[in-house]
């Protein structure tokens, strides 16, 4: 059984009072690009921290074998040097260093304790050719997106002499286009004899790139599919994943569209450090009440920063437009204005923008509404406690009580705790901004369920997502966003993937 | 929940709240054995009260500075100016005590509305603008005292910090004013543990089990009756005591029943979050510091009246003992933890061992040297037992 690169067998970890992993079996065979899914959760990341040395041997149970040798790593650099590279969901990369420096941080290309800078950039404009990315090596990380920062961690490993290459949700934070090059830059690898790992949510990639797939569920291990030979599909996953058949993604919802809430003209924004750059450029939508409308567009599109700039000008400057509610112009200069008048938004980063990670789900619950509960400044504890406990329970967050910290919930609970802090503001316009991004499957389909149910109860709705499925699954309008404009709007009746991405990527034409 | 539940809840939960207390504890009773019991002797605790009370109450002001995710090098300064100006009026002026205090009062003000301007809406760190109030004020106070220490206060304004308000009801050998004014902060006390008590109950919330409740209220009667007999003892109830009580008993409420005091939390837990939540970041910022300034003014007037003067050097390194009393007292560097109650007891730790240590006779080094350590050692206490329960998930 050589064709095994990686063999993890009956690995046990266990933490005070949980055990995270129980008798888990991986094995990866050479050459192969090897997925592994499971809820969020599930165990995944503490597997790769088993694998990778984070966790050192002898705080496990279990036997791990790697090119047909026992390994017993004590630190992430024992892995490194067999060829065991670990690329993290937040990317470890220095913003004001350049891509050569950050390349060989922690392996410079010195000599006598210099630094030799010819040698370091040509092997890193080498490296980067061979991840396929046109960028010079003198550049500060901080001036690439997210997609090509990924890239440069590839070519960071590779400079490493990698063999195992493990990527935790690699594509999590990519647009369509970033990730297809990330997917096809894997295969590429693999042709180079350069085995994966790949931790993701996003099944479709999975069913497109992986040979074999791992399930983990509950700190164990599910089963292990091969790919071609079991004609694995996304719903066979799912199944596996979930231990029960899902049946629909997306839960059945007629919406009951009434008359128009919120609209927005002629917006125009710009951006806060370099001024004359416009992002967003003249956008015009608007919602009813029961009705959810979606934005689509791609990374820098300028969804985020339309949403953030409309509620309160928190994005941007010079921003101009006219914002109305029930017919009537209204004034958002600020957040607390914006509240005033029923707008909420739900950011897309909720550990940066949208929770307060050291303080507990009570107070995050009340942090926008502390109002609702106060009177002359005084905030009433004890009706507190008892607002949190109702959202606990309707929004079915995962904890016994709602003193835990927010910073301790997966990520799934810490949504539907930012969706109850603005539910609790009570609003007439809710804007979700990827409000299932990094959840896992069960999560995202009682987020959805959520979001019919303020749909129902006559709220308008916008919800901005990167997957087009998503959106045609949930929305009933789609407005489509490229390059700060609106190209287009659609019913979700006619829309598909491909109408809306050819809207999504069409350049300097207005509203038809 | 039972009584006995309840006492391991305590012990075990609670251990990183309350392991502050049970230190405090562990000092005293350490200092109390080496000086022989002079520590807890009636002059001694009085002397404790008068020496350490402005350092303490520019910590409740400073506490919510970092609660807010500030810092305040600045305030030694603000005191030592703030005593200027009060003793320039009174003083050289002539002009009576309370005019003297309200000025430095209206200047601290002033020093924070200043210092407050430039963080939250110019939006330049704390660090770097109370840096340069630091020079600033300092520089300030020569320029108002003409480079000369002034002194004496009239007997008048000395009383605000070396006063004391006895014998109003005679006693045999102690103070029954003192006693009485303890007993009423006792009952106060409990009755409004037992109405937040009640209004948990009324919310169908758990509450501890009545004797363990009970048990507690008897157990802070008795150190608070312990502490007033001393009191009584001595010469009575300092007036500075009952100022230090009142304001430490209007800002733990305002930290931790007001909206205001929310919204600190708030922004030293997740600046962006509380953005985006609708609080007004630059104006509860701008009210941290002129609130930290107007405190400031409180222990300038209190730190002039008790050293009957004002001089140049006054307040110097005051910054660093009030920053010191709130890290101990579990406040996070990064902002977002801490609490009024908490600054109060570090702080209280820094003055029993400097007291301790002094009558030990303990040379003024091996006193610096202990303190720095005490405050390293708590920090590091406190960021392991972070690390910790972050291992426990």
């Amino acid at each position: 059984m050589s064709d095994h690169i990686l063999e993890m067998h009956s690995i046990t970890k266990t933490f005070p009072g949980v055990k995270a992993l129980q008798d888990v079996n991986l094995n990866v065979k050479r050459g192969e690009i090897h997925a592994i899914c499971g809820e969020n959760g599930a165990g995944k990341s503490t597997l790769m921290k088993v694998l990778s040395g984070v966790y050192p041997h002898g705080t496990y149970d279990g036997e791990i074998r790697f090119d047909g040798e026992t390994v017993e790593f004590s630190s992430i650099n024992d892995s490194e040097e067999k060829g065991i590279v670990i690329i993290h969901q937040e990317l470890a990369l220095v913003p004001y260093l350049s891509v050569a420096e950050n390349i060989f941080l922690g392996n410079e290309r010195a000599r006598h304790g210099l630094v030799d800078w010819n040698r370091a950039n040509s092997e890193a404009a080498v490296l980067l050719a061979r991840v396929g990315l046109d960028e010079n090596p003198t550049t500060p990380i901080g001036q690439l997106g997210v997609g090509k920062q990924q890239l440069v961690e590839i070519a960071k490993a590779l400079s490493k002499k990698v063999k195992l290459l493990i990527l935790d949700e690699p594509t999590a934070a990519l647009n369509d286009s970033d990730s297809e090059h990330l997917l096809n830059l894997l295969r590429h690898l693999q042709g180079q004899g350069i085995t994966s790992i790949m931790i993701s949510h996003k099944l479709n990639e999975i069913a497109e790139i992986a040979n074999s797939t791992t399930i983990i569920r509950d700190g164990k291990t599910i089963e292990t599919l091969d790919m071609v030979e079991d004609k694995v599909t996304q719903d066979r996953i799912i199944k596996g994943m979930v231990g029960r058949d899902l049946e629909h993604r997306y839960p059945e919802h007629v919406s009951h569209v009434g008359e128009e809430v919120f609209r927005v003209e002629d917006w125009h924004v710009e951006h806060p450090t370099q001024p004359g750059r416009v992002v967003v450029d003249g956008a015009s939508f608007n919602v009813r009440a029961g009705e959810i409308v979606g934005i689509a567009g791609l990374m820098g599109a300028g969804r985020t920063e339309l949403a953030m700039s409309v509620f309160g000008r928190s994005y941007g400057r010079n921003v101009t437009g006219k914002v109305f509610l029930h017919g009537k112009e209204i004034r958002t200069r600020s957040v607390s204005e914006a509240i005033g008048h029923g707008l909420a938004y739900a950011t897309e980063d909720r550990k940066t923008y949208g929770l307060n990670l050291i303080e507990d789900i009570r107070r995050n619950i009340s942090a926008a509404a502390l109002g609702k509960l106060s009177k002359a400044g005084w905030v009433n504890g004890n009706e507190e406690i008892k607002v949190a406990e109702e959202y606990r329970r309707s929004m079915n967050i995962k904890s016994p009580t709602v003193m835990a910290l927010t910073g301790k919930l997966s990520g799934g609970n810490q949504q539907k705790v930012v969706l109850s802090k603005w539910i609790y503001t009570d609003p007439e316009v809710l804007i979700l901004d990827e409000p299932t991004r990094g959840i896992d499957v069960g999560a995202k389909y009682e987020i959805y369920t959520i979001i019919n149910k303020l749909a129902d109860a006559g709220k308008a709705v916008v919800v901005i997502s990167s997957e087009l499925p998503e959106l045609l699954g949930i929305c009933d309008r789609i407005y489509t966003l490229a390059f700060g404009r609106i190209t287009g709007v659609q019913e979700r009746a006619v829309a598909t993937p491909e109408s809306l991405m050819e809207l999504m990527t069409k350049e300097k034409e207005t509203v038809r | 929940m039972t009584a006995v539940e309840g006492l391991r809840d305590i012990f075990t939960k609670n251990l990183r709240t309350s392991g502050i207390y049970i230190a405090f504890v562990a000092i005293i009773v350490l200092f109390a054995i080496l000086t022989d019991g002079v520590l807890l002797a009636p002059g001694n605790i009085t002397n404790i009260v008068l020496q350490y009370s402005y350092i303490l109450i520019l910590a409740i002001g400073m506490v919510i500075v970092i609660i807010g995710g500030h810092i305040d090098l600045s305030v030694g300064s603000v005191v030592a100016l703030t005593g200027a100006v009060s003793a320039i009026l009174v003083i050289k002026n002539g002009q009576p005590w309370w005019v003297g205090i309200l000025a430095a009062l209206v200047v601290g003000l002033l020093v924070g509305a200043w210092q407050g301007f430039w963080v939250a809406y110019v939006g330049i760190p704390a660090f770097i603008v109370t840096l340069a109030g630091m020079l600033l004020f300092r520089g300030l106070t020569y320029e108002v005292l003409n480079n000369i220490s002034l002194s004496p206060f009239p007997s008048s304004y000395q009383k605000v910090a070396g006063g004391f308000i006895n014998g109003l009801l005679g006693g045999n050998g102690f103070d029954a004013f003192t006693l009485i004014i303890a007993a009423i902060a006792i009952v106060g006390y409990a009755y409004s543990a037992w109405r937040s008590r009640m209004g948990r109950v009324r919310y169908q919330q758990s509450v501890e089990a009545l004797p363990l409740f009970i048990l507690k209220i008897v157990a802070i009667a008795v150190v608070v009756m312990a502490f007033a007999w001393q009191l009584a003892h001595s010469r009575g109830l300092p007036i500075v005591l009952i100022i230090l009580a009142v304001l430490i008993l209007a800002y733990n409420t305002v930290t931790t029943r007001t909206v205001f005091g929310r919204h600190v939390y708030a922004i030293g837990g997740n600046l962006n979050a509380a953005q985006l939540s609708g609080v007004k970041v630059k104006q509860v910022n701008f009210w941290i510091f002129v609130n930290m300034g107007f405190l400031a003014g409180v222990a300038g007037a209190i730190y002039s009246s008790r050293s009957n003067g004002a001089q140049p050097g006054a307040g110097n390194m005051f910054e660093l003992d009030a920053i010191a009393a709130c890290f101990i007292g579990g406040a996070s560097t990064t902002g977002g933890v801490g609490r009024v109650t908490g600054a109060m007891v570090g702080g209280l730790i820094m003055a029993v061992m400097s007291n301790g240590m002094q009558l030990m006779g303990v040379p003024q080094s091996t006193q610096q040297i202990v303190k720095g350590l005490v405050l390293l050692l708590a920090v590091a206490f406190d960021i392991y037992n972070k690390r910790r329960a972050g291992a426990a998930r």
